[in-house]
């Protein structure tokens, strides 16, 4: 019995995207209504995967019915259901926003947003590496449009910026796939991890180089230090609903990292065991330390958000760089939570901006925002779950994450970094809740900002704060649901930690045996 | 011909590298086009150099050539081909936006 909702997460975006393409010329109000009901459909759809896979064995689906490994095959593990959840509620929660104005600025913007789903959900799904390639282009190709989105010399100028590095990652991205091809002359990525446990000695070298080489793409999208440094132009300029979906764009990255080094690169590799260990912790700390420095350096809040992403993304990969089944669950139960949060803070910043007319986001004194009540709670709530203090999802998280570290060598350096960003982040966040809200200026004072600090702000209707607050509710969800989620966290890191399930489940059982009796054995 | 091949990639990614480290777009297109050439030919020589092989199945064939490289290159080059053609819009509306072809949107030195 093949399970098509598999696939749905991939087609219904694409049919929804083209559709809309056809309607460009039609009033945004139909495009709107098109976008969104396609975002309901897939969150429906991945919440019944999720479901599934929180149930069952990791399913498979077989494009074209061709037997693996020779066509492609999408995988969809409880890891990938998760992701595919996250992003489907994340994207509602964005159109949402953008539904509201942003996306009057400029052509095309709910096309553009849905193949950008499309592009996401197949590297959540994809088990075939050059395939993968082919999802990151979409994925790429949209994310270009939707960081131009509405023009300006800012958005261009960081755009071309992300634009040119992410072609030559794309260039180096295809060279490893190239050299694992012509090794190991298979694509699908449970037959690499069978044919690297059994690959010979003399080609270790090219085969560790070809997994390195994926290794600095992937740390590209994922923005490691020193591929970051496109990431706080690029997420600080584009607009709002835009940035606060490439909050789970970085996770793609995360989520790529694990799942190839977890399966291609596993301990049972030969060859290429462990390749990762001695990079990616080291990596992930300087990379969560230069993100710190940048949130406690910035002067506009949105640029704040956008090293926020630097940290999480950072903190993430050094809870994943021990390779520990433990900690990847706790990086798993953290993930969702640090997703929703920069989303929401990305929003939050947005509201703020658009009642200051002089200032923006600037962290320089204005007059009041119109509504301070409201927005001020808003921005309390998410610098609290970001920050990393209880009641909310964050301080969980964390806690659940310096707890499993413990046992390793690098535990003081990850203690040390985690929580020492984290105050930063409170300081830099308090900062800019003081600047903003209490640092003013008389009402008939010009300021000193870009703006005319004559023009009328706006007054939010509830439709305008609902996705922020939509967002920011799922803070204490995340709480209440906790023990719900860390057991299924443990069995995703189980499925993640323990290639031979994945392999069992795309080749069948007889294949993964090598792995497990690398000896000819029983 | 393995030096041959080996040294057209290693020239192509070489200039390639240098034209992407220009501070003007056009030299930095000119730059990524010539790695995309270079990561084609690699991806081309991934099924390795053979000479009149087929890659059709026959009975009196006991060597073939491996058809898959060529599918990948003909997917690289389709998709490079478009990312190629947005960084030229692109950089045309940058030029436009900004005044100037620089990468960084400014001049280090701008004449007075």
């Amino acid at each position: 019995m093949i399970n098509h909702l598999i696939v749905s997460p991939l087609l219904l975006p694409l049919l929804m995207g083209t559709v809309i393409i056809l309607n460009a010329n039609q009033p945004v109000a139909r495009q709107r209504i098109l976008g969104l009901s396609s975002c309901l459909a897939v969150l429906v759809i991945t919440g019944i995967l999720l479901f599934q896979s929180a149930q069952g064995p990791i399913q498979t689906y077989v494009l074209g019915d061709w037997p693996t490994p020779f066509g492609i095959v999408m995988v969809l593990d409880r890891l990938s259901a998760m992701m595919l959840f996250i992003t489907a509620l994340l994207a509602l929660l964005c159109l949402a926003h953008a539904a509201r104005g942003t996306d009057r600025e400029g052509k095309n913007f709910h096309a553009l947003f849905q193949f950008q789903l499309l592009g996401i959900n197949g590297a959540f799904l994809t088990g075939d590496i050059f395939n993968l390639f082919v999802f990151f282009e979409i994925m790429l190709l949209s994310s270009y449009g939707l960081v131009l989105h509405g023009g300006g010399g800012l958005r261009t100028r960081a755009g071309m910026h992300y634009v040119i590095l992410n072609l030559v990652g794309s260039s180096i991205f295809l060279v490893g796939v190239g050299i694992l091809y012509a090794l190991l002359g298979t694509l699908n990525m449970a037959d690499l991890a069978v044919r690297m446990a059994a690959a010979p000695a003399e080609n270790a070298a090219l085969l560790q180089a070809a997994g390195l080489i994926l290794f600095a793409v992937f740390a590209l999208k994922a923005a490691l230090l020193p591929l970051c440094f496109w990431l706080p132009d690029a997420y600080g300029f584009t607009s709002a609903p835009v940035a606060a979906l490439f909050a789970v764009m970085t996770k793609v990255g995360v989520y790529v990292i694990l799942r190839v080094y977890c399966l291609i690169f596993s301990e049972f590799a030969g060859v290429g065991a462990g390749l990762l260990s001695a990079w990616l912790l080291p990596a992930a700390l300087i990379t969560l330390a230069a993100g710190a420095a940048g949130v406690a350096g910035s002067r506009d809040l949105r640029r704040i958000t956008a090293y926020l992403v630097i940290v999480s993304v950072g903190t993430l990969l050094a809870v994943i760089g021990t390779f520990q089944r433990e900690a990847i669950a706790a990086a798993i139960v953290y993930l969702p939570h640090t997703t929703f949060m920069t989303a929401a803070m990305f929003l939050v910043a947005d509201l703020i901006r658009r009642q200051r007319p002089d200032a923006g986001s600037e962290l320089i004194p204005d007059r009041p925002v119109g509504q301070p009540t409201l927005l001020g709670l808003l921005f309390l709530t998410a610098a609290v779950a970001i920050g990393g203090l209880p009641p909310l999802s964050g301080f969980f998280a964390k806690v659940m994450m310096l707890m499993t570290v413990q046992g390793n060598n690098a535990a003081p350096w990850i203690w040390a970094l985690v929580l020492g960003s984290g105050l930063l982040a409170l300081v830099a966040l308090g900062r800019a809740g003081i600047i903003i809200f209490w640092k003013l200026l008389p009402k008939d004072e010009p300021g000193t900002g870009r703006g005319t600090s004559h023009d009328p702000v706006p007054v939010y209707a509830p439709a305008d704060v609902f996705p922020a607050a939509v967002l920011l509710c799922i803070s204490p969800l995340l709480v209440i649901f906790g023990g719900g989620i860390t057991e299924f966290a443990f069995a995703a890191a189980d499925h993640v930690i323990n290639p031979v399930h994945y392999i069992e489940a795309v080749l069948g059982p007889d294949r993964s045996l090598p792995l497990l009796y690398p000896f000819g054995g029983e | 011909m393995e030096w041959l091949v080996s040294a057209c990639f290693g020239v192509m990614i070489a200039c390639g590298v240098y034209l992407v480290l220009r501070a003007r777009t056009f030299p930095v297109i000119l730059g990524l086009t010539l790695m995309g050439y270079a990561v084609n030919l690699f991806l081309f020589l991934t099924g390795r150099l053979h000479t009149n092989l087929p890659d059709i199945i026959s009975p009196n064939q006991t060597r073939y050539a491996d058809p898959l490289p060529q599918a990948l290159v003909l997917t690289a080059i389709v998709i490079g081909f478009a990312m190629i053609a947005f960084l030229v819009v692109l950089s045309l509306r940058a030029l436009g936006e900004l005044d100037t072809d620089h990468v960084d949107g400014q001049q280090e030195n701008p004449p007075a």
